[in-house]
């Protein structure tokens, strides 16, 4: 390889995280944002959803839910930085800002989620 | 006299010009004249001096693209009557330099699309006297699509990426390396992998899609980036799961 490129594990996390972020996300506001306030559905009881997060599955939902979104976050505000700002020549000040953001997020993720007592 | 309408042509001449400059003509507005037609009266009737790239007038040769109320078009597929009742306006295309008037210096494409290696590589050529390299209709029919680019270039005026940064091999260049991935004749993917996964490769692409919806011969372009930016991944991924494998 003439340059090792670091684009593919990237691109990887953006497009997990986009689809995480498109699947999950709205199907959490819609429970949460819109159905449980309005009375459509019958909400849980903040014991039954505290012992779904507690569980391991639910702590590595927690963290999935959380994590790869921001990383998806990450690849696209970097690149409307880009082109949207023309700023490619701040780029390793982007990178920093954008991944390290994401880095810090999922850091503060993890830490919240192994704290779920 | 029959109708008319406005054509607003650019016009340049490096002799002569420091920046382009607008000159309007009025041209017969017939049902069957594209805007070729129309850039061919002014040529014939008006101003033999305005240049411009034409040849086969059927949307084969990929020499007239040019921006038609800003809008990357084949001006010998575009109708005059789909503007009237006008100003049309015809301008060189996009994120290219302008040679003279609405011709467009395209060496950095030609040099693009070379890198890529868009043939047919083999690792072992068969001597003739063996008879071709068969395919199934099936096998085909995997690359078919990709193989429709008559290099007309509207997807580079169209794409924002290339326009900001020329390093970008470009949407045209990248969908013609796909189609020679996907030949089964082809031998040549790990060769092309090493130039397609470059930042300036697929890598430089945001999916923004435009190249795909001007392409004339619905080739998508942007697809076939999306696609290679998956496989190259594959790759990434067995090189470092298995760093003394060799690249499939």
């Amino acid at each position: 390889m003439t340059k090792r490129s670091n684009e593919p594990l990237l691109w990887l996390l953006f497009s997990v995280g986009g689809v995480v972020a498109a699947l999950l996300i709205p199907v959490h506001l819609f429970l949460f944002g819109i159905a449980f306030p309005l009375g459509w559905l019958n909400a849980p009881s903040y014991d039954a959803l505290l012992a779904l997060a507690r569980g391991p599955a639910g702590r590595v939902y927690l963290l999935v839910f959380c994590i790869l979104p921001l990383f998806h976050w990450a690849h696209r505000f970097r690149y409307t930085l880009y082109d949207g700002l023309q700023i490619k020549h701040l780029n390793e000040l982007v990178n920093t800002f954008c991944y390290g953001g994401a880095i810090v997020g999922a850091i503060v993720a993890t830490y919240l989620v192994v704290r779920i007592p | 006299m029959a109708e008319q309408i406005a054509l607003e042509v650019t016009r340049f001449s490096p002799e002569r010009d420091k920046v382009p400059s607008i000159q309007a003509f009025d041209v017969p507005l017939r049902k069957e004249w594209v805007v070729l037609d129309a850039l061919n009266y002014v040529k014939d009737r008006v101003d033999g001096s305005l240049s411009f790239r034409w040849s086969c007038r059927m949307g084969v040769c990929g020499s007239c693209g040019m921006m038609v109320n800003g809008e990357p078009k084949l001006t010998c597929a575009t109708f005059l009557t789909d503007y009237a009742p006008g100003p049309v306006r015809v301008e060189p295309l996009k994120n290219f330099p302008v040679m003279r008037d609405l011709i467009v210096e395209i060496t950095d494409f030609l040099g693009k699309l070379s890198k890529v290696k868009p043939w047919i590589i083999r690792a072992k050529k068969k001597p003739l006297s063996e008879g071709e390299y068969l395919q199934t209709p099936d096998e085909l029919d995997t690359y078919r699509q990709f193989s429709m680019c008559i290099n007309c270039l509207l997807c580079y005026a169209a794409c924002p990426v290339y326009g900001l940064d020329p390093l970008f091999a470009g949407p045209a260049a990248l969908a013609l390396a796909q189609r020679y991935n996907m030949d089964s004749r082809d031998e040549g993917k790990s060769e092309r992998l090493d130039i397609l996964s470059q930042h300036d490769g697929i890598w430089g692409c945001t999916f923004v899609g435009e190249c795909t919806e001007v392409c004339p011969k619905h080739v998508d372009p942007a697809g076939a980036i999306q696609q290679y930016k998956l496989t190259a991944t594959q790759e990434w991924i067995r090189s470092l799961l298995m760093p003394w494998g060799g690249k499939s």
